[in-house]
């Protein structure tokens, strides 16, 4: 059986995978990193997302095996060894921007990347255009958007550190 | 999802001997359309080969042309400096498709290899003349389109890059299904060292084709009044849940006449 080697949360490890097994699969069954959901299996919902090297990914539609050597981060990668929340996390929680918490970990990392990619800030807008690729069942987005708003200029001070 | 043998060759003469030398074998871009078909069980390949250690992510820009190499996604195509100065409608096109996370994985190959109906490469590769270069020869975007789904490709073929010749004028319009924003119907216009060429998307039966009375409308007299007027028979375009093949004939009137307005 083939042998794939990555590193999550700053942790590397070598797992024996079979070729068909996906990244997301990967994640909640052989390293127990349940955070990380299925929603829809049929990459819509962004339920599942995480960053691979640094990019936003669907982890229901990459083959465990293509990250091979990849830096990976998950929802439960974020937050301080001390428990202090991740300034994304913080915010969703200061802005109600959950309900059910379902869609949350894939939002928070879709959330992340996109307001990194973008230092000269996003209008409400355009938040909601960055966000096509994560469903919410519960909030109606209002809350996320100004989640993700009120986010902006704290991650965008902690680049700059 | 069936199992299968993953392989990652580093070159391209090792990744087109794995695809030669066993039928059952396919090749594997970015998966944002190979992995949902895989875990339909709608193939069942005997081995995998992943084209991501091949080194076709790349993007040269000339005074005359712009060349991607197969494997670069399309997010990386969006942010592209390079592309936005030569030819804006390509890099807007590319931050179009699908969302983010899409972005940051599927790639220019995988969707011109794959040829769906409704994709927006393709219009592009039509529109401005492309030309796509294999593992084995050249192809001229005239030729390698033939059909839905369908290209001149044959099985053991990769696609090495596509060269897009800078035109004067260019704009794609898509009017996208809200949900996955796939074209109902996606008019690419050009005018440039191909002529006017005018390539719509989302609406054919036999996908991707050109448009040739906008073409010629054009030609005459550049203007969206010239194509204003121009109406499309609804006979040769698709019927589906999302639009009747009426709806879409008159979606590619509106969107040709948008598409020349965004050009300018
Ligand atoms: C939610 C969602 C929304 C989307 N929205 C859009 C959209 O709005 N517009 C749009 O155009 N597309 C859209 N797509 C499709 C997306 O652009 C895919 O990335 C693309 O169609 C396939 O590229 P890929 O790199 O993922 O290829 P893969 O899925 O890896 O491969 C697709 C096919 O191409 C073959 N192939 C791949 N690379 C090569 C090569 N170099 N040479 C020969 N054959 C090759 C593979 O064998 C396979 O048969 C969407 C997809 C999803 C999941
Ligand atoms: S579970 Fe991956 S996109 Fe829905
Ligand atoms: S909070 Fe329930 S799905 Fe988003």
């Amino acid at each position: 059986m083939p042998q794939v080697t990555l590193t999550v949360n700053g942790k590397t490890s070598t797992v024996t995978v079979e070729g068909r097994t996906l990244l997301v699969e990967l994640l909640r069954e052989k390293l127990s990193l349940t955070g990380t959901h299925v929603g829809c299996d049929t990459s819509q919902c962004g339920a599942c997302v995480v960053h691979v090297n640094g990019n936003s990914v669907k982890s229901c539609t990459m083959l465990a095996l293509q990250a091979e050597g990849a830096e990976v981060t998950t929802i439960e990668g974020l937050a301080a060894a001390d428990g202090t929340l991740h300034p994304m996390q913080e915010m969703f929680r200061e802005n109600h921007a959950l309900q059910c918490g379902f869609c949350t970990p894939g939002m928070v990392m879709s959330a992340i990347d996109l307001v990194q990619k973008n230092p000269q800030g996003l209008s409400q807008d355009e938040i909601r255009h960055g966000l096509e690729g994560n469903l919410c069942r519960c909030t109606g987005y209002h809350n996320i958007v100004k989640a993700i708003d009120a986010a902006q200029p704290l991650l965008h001070a902690k680049a700059a550190e | 999802m069936y199992d299968f043998t993953y392989s990652k060759p580093s070159s391209l003469a090792d990744a087109v001997a794995a695809l030669a030398g066993d039928d059952q074998a396919k090749a594997l871009a970015g998966g944002q359309t190979f992995i949902p078909v895989l875990k339909q069980r709608l193939n069942n390949p005997s081995v995998v080969v992943d084209l991501a250690g091949l080194g076709l992510s790349f993007i040269t820009v000339t005074g005359e042309s712009v060349t991607i190499g197969a494997t670069t996604t399309h997010a990386a195509v969006a942010a592209s400096k390079d592309v936005r100065n030569a030819i804006p409608a390509l890099a807007a096109l590319a931050g179009g498709i699908g969302d983010n996370q899409v972005r940051n994985r599927g790639t220019i190959g995988g969707s011109l290899a794959n040829n769906d109906p409704s994709a927006c490469y393709p219009a592009a590769a039509l529109a401005l003349g492309a030309t796509i270069k294999t593992s084995k020869r050249e192809i001229a975007a005239d030729d390698y389109f033939q059909g839905m789904f369908t290209t001149a490709l044959e099985p053991d073929e990769l696609i090495v890059s596509v060269s897009f010749p800078i035109p004067a004028k260019a704009a794609y319009v898509k009017f996208k299904n809200p949900a996955s924003r796939y074209a109902m119907v996606g008019v690419f216009v050009a005018k440039g060292p191909k002529g006017v060429r005018v390539a719509v998307t989302g609406a054919g039966q036999g996908g991707v084709h050109r448009h040739s009375a906008a073409e010629a409308a054009l030609a005459a007299n550049w203007s969206a009044d010239s194509v204003a007027g121009i109406t499309v028979p609804a006979d040769a375009l698709n019927s589906d849940i999302h639009a009747s093949a009426e709806y879409r004939a008159h979606l590619v009137q509106v969107v040709t006449k948008r598409a020349v307005i965004a050009a300018g």
